[in-house]
């Protein structure tokens, strides 16, 4: 039996080791042929070059395009993580009628092609006459980031006693100090792990902006311009790569500060 | 009750379509320790809750030395809570734990570290400033859960089952702490708890609850001697129950017809005519082999030795649950009652309590 | 004396005013605090999609949009082979993604809940962190490897296994079914998991007491226990692939667009909206039934296991 338990725990460990190279590995070329000398994206390679990232960074539009894209995000993250934390509270905290469904309405957008929520909210700016720019774009992906913020906040808030908030009104705080007090230190690794989470989501996105932009563009309209020419390609891989390093890093960051928060509220007994 | 510290008038609170508070009609003194004592929804943390501000009356008023305090908002309040979790900031520290109402209060400096290290004291957690609010043990925190509030100087301190999560021996010293910190304080204790023993041990009055309603307020001991209805008698330790009729009555005496006892007579007010409950405590039943004089005949069919005492179950014909006895052992080779033994019980009058039958 | 006593009642309850009734009132104060949420998802989700379904009942002349009920877009979307050959190709694809990606996330999800203890975060972490990267970038990566002069025909030619560049590796349906498969094999890990994880001990250790082996075990006590999470996570790939747009424009050819690309060119500028928002309403309805008669299914299925 134990003995048997320990040979299917090394199967399911090798099919792990096989899966993780199954998620990273073809993600891992984008990085491997920013630095290869050579135009073509082919083996063998063919030297070492820096090249790629300098011609890449020099570009006016790739800076235009990361601008772009670091306002949206940022502004998507901040609206979103704004809407998402008193909504989260009230779902934690407050019976409040149909708040199931409110919260399965919120979270739509997750079972939604994002084809159709780009297309869909085209349509409306286009009835009500608003022109498309980047303040349109951050309205769409508002609506994708908020099931995103709300559960994070959510899962944060549904951690900590209610009774922490309750014992500070005892003592003598108004509602409004509370928050900042007791509540507000207590969510903040949800906030900033929202507020992470939310503005990779905004960054990496690419189709909702692509029908809101307008003229606009952001760093992933920018890269699926550049695909359709090969001898732009190299310059791609190496902003994907880019890319892809400080999400990792923005990421890992996110998630360590939020299990941060998990660690410190459990007690330590007996200390 | 002119003088009572907390009035609380007919408050009811209903959550929907459910009534977890029915016309609670209490006045508490000041200085007292109170105790709501009840099972667990009973209703007595939503009445603790209303008087601390967290849950609002649907009907009726609280008063606090005087003043309406039915709407105002817990931070208005002049009462300071413990809570059943303790409710400890896990992101301050004791010191900043306890310095909390303080901070809001806006007192000098020197005078916040003074009242804070003097708390630290009372709770015998001197040094223990600096130590996270998430680094504690479980008595560590009911003592600064008590520190915090306490420090506020209220009128009254709010307690709700605040020993719940202690172990045992733990629990039965801090019961004696809590009390004798209650005396030096001078300050109203509303104490809540389903344990009847720790409401009984601690408190100058204890109001009984059941299913959102007050059924008895009195002192520890006319809660047990003299219970007021067959639940208190039943909620608060054990108790032998006997229907009976009132036949005629004799001045405060009544005569009782008790079927299978026979004719009783006891202190009683019911008329005659009225159906009645004649309760008797376990311990105050006299048990002997040998028959005597008015006593009843029953036969044992369990009993346990606890040690100080034992708990013996004797069947009387014509009582449908078995009679319990506690039998106090006094000599360390006293009589063995064992099952199947004829046996006889007798009381004194005074040992009966009558109770209206429902 | 009862005049007195509501005259008392009234003032309180004018005295307190607004703050007073949202302090006592839970559900007033929930719903304040979700009223800014609840009317940006309205405007910005609720009311283009209403919208959007009231256009696909519409139709445009030319330039000018006639909002005459009819039932023409639907009829085109429905009657028109290369329209109903698009729906079958993505319905297809999507279902074959969904399985796969749940049947190699399932065992991987399992070793993390069951046979890590002490580095569980680190694992976790490096199964979510392709969640949150580039969608775009890891369907590129694809290209990249299944392309012409790509990283599995270099390799293989520089090798000397292959002379000549394998052709049928990108643009087409296969190559859109691995690329969707790995772009959102971390979709089905986290779901699966958290249902995993929930799953309390001492039932698996009460099943062998009562003489269940390691299969029975998971047959009748962990699959049935983590369906929840193993329906969540196919519904969660499920519907947006079928509506995927990005993966079939670069890895699909000809032969592997599906209904998004279609319904994308609709909405240029030279598009048919009426005709696009009944294409998408379409494809969503279909999603919705084919999804919820699945569910049903599995469900009954697994339920018969006692």
């Amino acid at each position: 039996m134990r003995a048997r338990g320990r040979a299917d725990g090394v199967g399911l460990f090798v099919y792990a080791i096989f899966y993780l190279a199954f998620l990273y590995v073809p993600v891992l070329f984008l990085p491997l042929f920013s630095f290869n000398n050579s135009t073509f994206i082919s083996f063998p390679l063919s030297g070492f070059t820096t090249q790629w990232y300098v011609q890449m960074w020099a570009d006016d539009e790739v800076q235009h395009a990361l601008a772009n894209s670091l306002k949206v995000g940022a502004a998507a993250a901040l609206v979103s993580t704004m809407l998402g934390l008193p909504a989260a509270k009230a779902l934690t905290r407050y019976r409040v009628p149909g708040g199931t469904v409110m919260l399965g309405f919120v979270n739509l957008p997750l079972f939604i092609p994002e084809i159709v929520l780009g297309i869909s909210l085209l349509i409306l700016l286009n009835t009500a006459a608003i022109p498309l720019s980047l303040i349109t774009v951050v309205i769409g992906h508002v609506t994708v980031c908020v099931p995103f913020a709300i559960t994070v906040l959510m899962s944060r808030m549904e951690g900590f006693d209610r009774s922490l908030e309750e014992a500070s009104l005892d003592l003598g705080e108004t509602g409004w100090m509370t928050f900042w007090r007791v509540t507000f230190p207590l969510v903040l690794p949800g906030i900033v792990s929202a507020l992470l989470l939310t503005f990779m989501v905004s960054f990496d996105d690419f189709l909702i902006a692509y029908f809101l932009a307008g003229t606009q563009v952001t760093l992933p309209i920018y890269i699926w311009g550049q695909l359709r020419f090969p001898y732009k390609l190299p310059t791609v891989l190496a902003l994907g790569a880019l890319i892809l390093l400080v999400s990792c890093i923005l990421v890992i960051a996110a998630e360590w500060i939020r299990s941060l928060g998990v660690r410190g509220r459990r007690p330590v007994v007996g200390a | 009750m002119d003088e009572a510290f907390i009035r609380i008038e007919k408050v009811t609170k209903r959550f929907g379509g459910v009534t977890a508070v029915d016309a609670a009609d209490i006045a508490i003194g000041r200085g007292e320790f109170f105790s709501l004592l009840g099972p667990s929804g009973c209703g007595k943390t939503t009445l603790l809750r209303m008087i601390a501000g967290f849950d609002f009356p649907s009907e009726g008023a609280i008063y606090v030395d005087g003043n309406d305090i039915t709407d105002l908002p817990p931070h208005k309040r002049p009462s300071n809570m413990v809570f059943q979790s303790y409710a400890i900031f896990p992101h301050l520290n004791v010191f900043d734990n306890i310095a909390y109402g303080l901070r809001k209060a806006r007192l000098p400096r020197a005078e916040l570290d003074r009242r804070v290290e003097e708390a630290l004291a009372m709770i015998k957690l001197s040094g223990f400033g600096k130590r996270r609010g998430d680094q504690l043990s479980g008595g560590q925190r009911q003592r600064v859960a008590l520190a915090r509030a306490l420090v506020n100087r209220p009128k009254v301190l709010l307690l709700d089952e605040p020993l719940g999560a202690l172990d045992k021996r733990l629990r039965e010293s801090m019961q004696i702490e809590l009390r004798q910190l209650q005396k030096s304080v001078g300050i109203t204790f509303v104490f809540v708890t389903h344990d009847q023993e720790e409401a009984l041990s601690m408190s100058d009055r204890v109001a009984v609850m059941s299913a959102g309603k007050v059924l008895q307020i009195a002192e520890p001991r006319t809660l047990y001697e003299a219970p007021n209805c067959r639940e208190v008698a039943d909620f608060i330790g054990t108790m032998n129950f006997f229907d009976a009729i009132v036949t005629s009555r004799d001045g405060d005496i009544a005569v009782l017809d008790a079927g299978p006892l026979g004719i009783v007579r006891a202190p009683a007010s019911q008329p005659a005519g009225a159906a009645v409950l004649i309760a008797i405590r376990p311990e105050k039943i006299v048990l002997s082999s040998d028959a005597v004089s008015g006593g009843v005949r029953g036969i044992i069919t369990a009993s346990a030795y606890l040690g100080e005492r034992s708990h013996i179950h004797v069947m009387v014909d014509g009582v449908t649950e078995p009679v319990s006895v506690a039998a106090q052992n006094r000599h360390r080779d006293g009589a063995q009652h064992n099952g199947g033994e004829v046996v006889y019980l007798s009381w004194t009058p005074e040992a009966m309590v009558i109770l209206p039958r429902a | 004396m009862a005049t007195t006593e509501a005259d008392t009642e009234h003032q309180r309850v004018s005295k307190a005013g607004i703050t007073a009734f949202l302090r006592r009132s839970e559900s007033a104060r929930g719903l304040a605090l979700l009223g800014p949420t609840m009317v940006i998802m309205v405007l910005a989700l609720a009311a283009p999609l209403g919208l959007l379904a009231a256009y696909s009942f519409w139709s445009q002349h030319g330039w000018t949009l006639d909002t005459h009920f009819t039932l023409d877009q639907y009829t085109r979307a429905f009657s028109r082979q290369s329209y109903r050959a698009l729906f079958y190709r993505s319905l297809w694809i999507s279902s074959i993604v969904t399985v796969v990606t749940v049947l190699l996330a399932y065992p991987m999800a399992y070793f993390v809940a069951f046979r890590v203890e002490k580095s569980k975060f680190i694992w976790l972490i490096l199964l979510t962190i392709p969640f949150w990267t580039s969608y775009l970038l890891r369907v590129f990566a694809w290209k990249v490897i299944l392309g012409y002069n790509g990283v599995i025909n270099s390799g293989l030619m520089s090798l000397g296994l292959i002379h000549a560049p394998l052709e049928f590796l990108l643009y087409n349906p296969t190559a859109v079914v691995v690329t969707l498969a790995h772009a959102w094999a971390a979709f089905a890990i986290l779901p699966i998991y958290v249902s995993l994880e929930k799953i309390d001990r001492s039932l698996l250790e009460a099943a062998a007491d009562l003489g269940d082996g390691a299969v029975r075990r998971f047959l009748r006590i962990t699959l049935p226990l983590s369906l929840p999470g193993v329906l969540g996570a196919a519904v969660l790939i499920f519907v947006p692939t079928t509506g995927d747009y990005v993966t079939p424009s670069l890895v699909g050819g000809s032969n592997g667009v599906m209904i998004a690309n279609i319904i994308e060119v609709m909405f240029d500028k030279i598009g048919n909206w009426p005709l696009g928002a009944a294409l998408a309403m379409a494809s969503m309805a279909m999603v919705g039934i084919i999804t919820l008669l699945s569910v049903q299914a599995i469900r009954l299925a697994v339920g018969k296991v006692k």
